[in-house]
Order: C-alpha cells, then structure tokens, then sequence
C-alpha cells in the first residue's frame, strides 16, 4: 500500500548498524564467488572474441579487405567531407523529427477520437497509416523526389532535400502515429472514468488526463524510432542530396577505396550507440515505474 | 425535494440482465445505501446514474430534470454529479492538488487561486495538507481515497455516488475513509453509496436497499434490513457477511 521504502524512512537507524560475524562470513563467501564469475566472463570473451577476430584476419581476402575497407589514412582525408554531410542528416533528423511529432500527433488523435464530425477525417487517417506503413520508405523517397516535381506544378518546390524530407516525414509520421495511438489505447479506461464523471468533456479528458500518460508512457519507442529516422535519412542521398552516405559514395568512387563508407557507419555509430544506450534507460526506468505502480 | 429518482431501470451487458425494472428515490440530505453481493447490479446502477454506462429502458431524475434522454448534455449533467471508485482512479501525472483543482478551474471555470484555496482549505480540512504537492504514487491506500473523496466534492455536487469505496483498502486504513463520509452525510450531502461496510451501512444510512440480480428485493431504515431483515435473501445474505466476519 504505502510506496515510501522502509530504507528511506529508516536512514537514521540503518547506519548504526553493524554486521553480525555471520554476516561478515556470507560476504566473504559472496566475494569469492563473484571473483570467480568475473573470472569466467573474462576468459569467454577473450576466447570468443579472439577466435572471431583470428578468423577474419587469417582469411584468405582479409590483405585486400584491409586495404579498401580500412584505409585509415584515406579515412581521415574524407572525414570532413563526411561530417559535413552528417551535419545535413542530423538537421534533417531534427526538421523531420519535430514535423512527424505534430503530423502524426493529428493522425492518432483523429484515428482515436469517437467524434461523428471527425468521421471522413477518421477514415482518410486509417487509410494514410495503412498506406505508408506498407510501402517501402526509399520507394516514398524516389516516387516524391522524382514524381512530385514531374508534375510541374507552378510554386512546387524542386529541392530534393525538401522533397526528400517529406518523404521520410509522410512515412515516417505513420510508424509514430500507431506508437502514440497504442500509448493513448493504454491508458486504462477507468482514467478516462474518472475524469469524465469529474464533467470534463471528451477533449478535455484526452488534452488533461489521457494524453499526458500516454506520451510518457511511449517516450522509450518513440527514441527508438528517432535512432532509425537518423539512419534512414541516408536513404535522401538517393535523389542527390549531399549527406554523410553521398559524401562516401563520392568520395570511394573517386578512388575505388570503400573506406569512405566505413567512415560513415562509424560516424553513424557516434551518435546511434549514445542514443540507443539512452532509450535503454529511459526505458529501464519507465518499466520500474510500472511495475511499483503495479503493486501500489 | 428528491434529489434523485430512478424508475423502472433496465439495463443488459449482451444477453445478462444487470438491473431488473429497479426503482429508487433519494431525498434531498439523505444517504441510500446499496448492499448486494457482488455482481447484483450495485456499480452498474451508479454508473448508470452517472451516464457512463447506457441504459435499456426506465427513466433517471436529477431534480426533477430527466438525465436520461438522449439529447441531454451529459458533461453538463455530470458537473453535478460527484463520484468515487474502489481503485481510487486519481490521476498518476498530477499532484493531489491538482487533481482536486483540475475540474473546477477546467470544467466550472472558477479562477486559479480561488480553485486551489478552497482545494486547501479542504485538505487541511481532512488532514491531508501536507500532501498538497505530493504525487498519488506516495500515498497510501486510505489517502489516495480521501483525496478521491475530496476531488469528487470540489465542484460542489448534488449528489455524491460512492463506488465500494473502500473494498481495495487494508482494513486498518477503513476507518479514515468512511470517517469522512460521515462528515459529509452530517452537512447534509445527499448520496447513494454501494458498501460491503454493514456497520458503516447502519451509521449513516436514512434507506438501506438489499439488491440480488439486479432487483431490490428488501428496502427500509438500516435497523429493519441490516437488524432484523424480513426477506429470506436478505436473511442468507447477511449471514454470510456474518460469517466472512464482516459485521
């Protein structure tokens, strides 16, 4: 019932006291079998690791691969070419990532709303979500970076990093509109009960009692999928825009060496690891939370 | 003056009937307790009050105005209406303060400072001050339920609808909760109240209705149908509560 933990409420007393011998005892037998687990993690990864790394090096292509791939001194030359172009992922991340939020924000909102005026709105919702979670991002890609401006429609915009842009914002508005609807559709009816007998109106109880919940409730996938829109922005280098992947595309093409392209995925992996290390805890956490409410 | 009248109620979930042509008056200042094993129809009646659960066929007055057309505003008609459940229902993301305060300032649009003054006043008023800015997660049981309790009262309710309030509280936790119901009951708060508490029932009751699948079968003062019940059902099903140790 109560939440608040006898350890913080007995602090004081805690700190006074001391182990009895046969506690000391069990701590010394739990030091020692810790040492020896610690022991036994060590010698597998070294074994493991080392046979994979043994069986790599001693292959046949390895001299080869080592040179077109790992050119480290050809790596740095291109560093800043690539950078440059990561600078063009991460505010296309950014750009994207706030109108995805808003876009598909209004396509739970509609998709969940029981309202009989919304009804066209509500179908034209489902039938977007059912359409761009279907087809293949990079084919949205190359359908709006080439279809769109075929049209020639007057005042159109011809950049392909707006169009590629809204490209990855339609698909991608769609994958965050179900994480959002799903996290709206968890939130346990009896909330909406109790606001509803409370006299708030339908909007009212989504604005100040569901959406609130939902939205904390779906931050660890909603990082999950800023990691994989970071990524998938590469794929707008399809239409010419100049990212990190068209850098190192650029750049190997000139001189036939591919480590331009492993310089990229590192370049990637700098901000991805950090990322995803992030989303772990954040998700760590909010599994914690509902579990000690679980039990409240 | 009836606060509330409920005639020839009639309500399904698919083919089970809920509430069987069941009618009752509440007059205004005065406590209706509903007693019924569980499933009798208790919760569903208070909801049905409440028009969070539709309703078959029958009429609901709420001072003498029918709720229960189809047309009626039902968030209008709620805004007079206070209700309290067994798991409580307060909102996690909120303070207490802000639970209490959420509807007045939202729905009866009363200014900010004015809504959490009175919210104050009637924390302190039970005990609970100290709790203002605390999230219901540190609460315990009996707490989350007072300020459930006074949540539903900040907007002033012409009646209050108490859900089994205190079913999922440990039983030393009991006592807080009703206790403030008894104040309530002596300021003159009409309200209907579903109980397994008989001793509760008996303090505060003016009408005590025994309901089994979804009828009344037995209704009176609580020293007729808790003290000296006339009807067999009403007879087994108080010896029961007997034995659970539960009178």
């Amino acid at each position: 019932m109560n939440n608040v933990s006898p350890a913080r409420d007995n602090s004081g007393r805690a700190s006074l006291w001391t182990p009895s011998p046969r506690e000391v005892e069990r701590q010394v037998a739990r030091n020692a079998i810790n040492r020896k687990k610690i022991l036994i993690a060590t010698t597998s990864s070294i074994l493991v690791l080392g046979a994979l790394a043994s069986l790599i090096v001693t292959s046949p292509g390895w001299q080869v691969v080592k040179e077109t791939f790992f050119d480290w001194s050809y790596g740095s030359e291109v560093l800043g070419a690539i950078s440059k172009g990561l600078i063009v992922n991460i505010r296309l991340t950014i750009i994207a990532a706030i109108l995805i939020g808003i876009f598909a924000m209004v396509l739970a909102l509609l998709r969940t709303s029981r309202s009989a005026a919304l009804t066209p709105f509500r179908f034209l919702a489902t039938a977007y979500v059912d359409i761009f979670r279907g087809v293949p991002l990079l084919l949205v890609i190359l359908l709006i970076g080439f279809g769109l401006p075929a049209l020639r429609i007057e005042g159109l915009t011809n950049s392909v990093l707006i169009l590629g842009t809204a490209a990855v914002v339609l698909t991608y508005s769609a994958y965050v509109a179900e994480v959002l609807r799903s996290g709206i559709l968890s939130i346990h009816p009896s909330q909406r009960a109790a606001a509803r007998s409370l006299g708030l109106t339908s909007s009212q109880t989504m604005r100040h009692v569901v959406l609130p919940q939902a939205v904390k409730r779906v931050v660890p996938p909603l990082l999950n999928d800023l990691v994989a829109l970071l990524k998938d922005t590469g794929l707008v280098s399809i239409l010419g825009v100049t990212d990190a992947v068209r850098a190192a595309q650029i750049a190997s093409s000139r001189t036939f060496n591919y480590t331009p392209y492993v310089t990229a995925a590192i370049l990637f992996l700098l901000i991805t690891i950090p990322l995803t290390r992030y989303t772990d805890r954040v998700l760590a956490k909010s599994i914690k939370r509902q579990n000690a409410q679980g039990a409240a | 003056m009836n606060v509330l009248e409920v005639k020839n109620l009639r309500k399904c979930f698919d083919d089970n009937l809920v509430l069987d042509d069941l009618s009752l008056t509440v007059p205004d200042h005065t406590a209706t307790v509903l007693i019924g094993a569980s499933g009798s129809g208790k919760s569903t009646l208070l909801r049905c009050i409440n028009l969070l659960d539709s309703i078959d066929d029958g009429s609901i007055y709420l001072d003498g105005r029918e709720i229960s057309d189809p047309g009626i505003d039902v968030d209008e008609v709620r805004r007079s209406l206070g209700m309290v459940f067994q798991s409580f229902n307060l909102f996690p993301h909120m303070s207490v303060l802000d639970n209490i305060t959420l509807s007045p300032i939202r729905v009866h649009r009363i200014p900010k400072a004015q809504a959490r003054d009175e919210a104050m006043a009637l924390l302190r008023r039970f005990d609970l001050a100290d709790k203002a800015d605390q999230f219901p997660d540190r609460l315990s049981g009996g707490q989350q339920q007072r300020v459930a309790i006074i949540r539903s009262i900040a907007v002033k309710p012409r009646l209050l609808l108490l859900d089994e309030i205190t079913s999922s509280l440990d039983p030393v936790l009991v006592n807080e909760v009703l206790s403030i119901v008894r104040d309530l009951k002596t300021e003159g708060m009409a309200m209907v109240l579903a109980t397994h508490e008989m001793g509760f029932a008996t303090q505060v009751a003016d009408e005590v209705c025994f309901l089994k699948n979804g009828k009344i079968i037995e209704r009176g003062p609580a020293s007729q149908v808790i003290s000296a019940p006339q009807h067999s059902d009403t007879q087994d099903f108080l010896q029961r509560v007997h034995e659970a140790g539960r009178l």
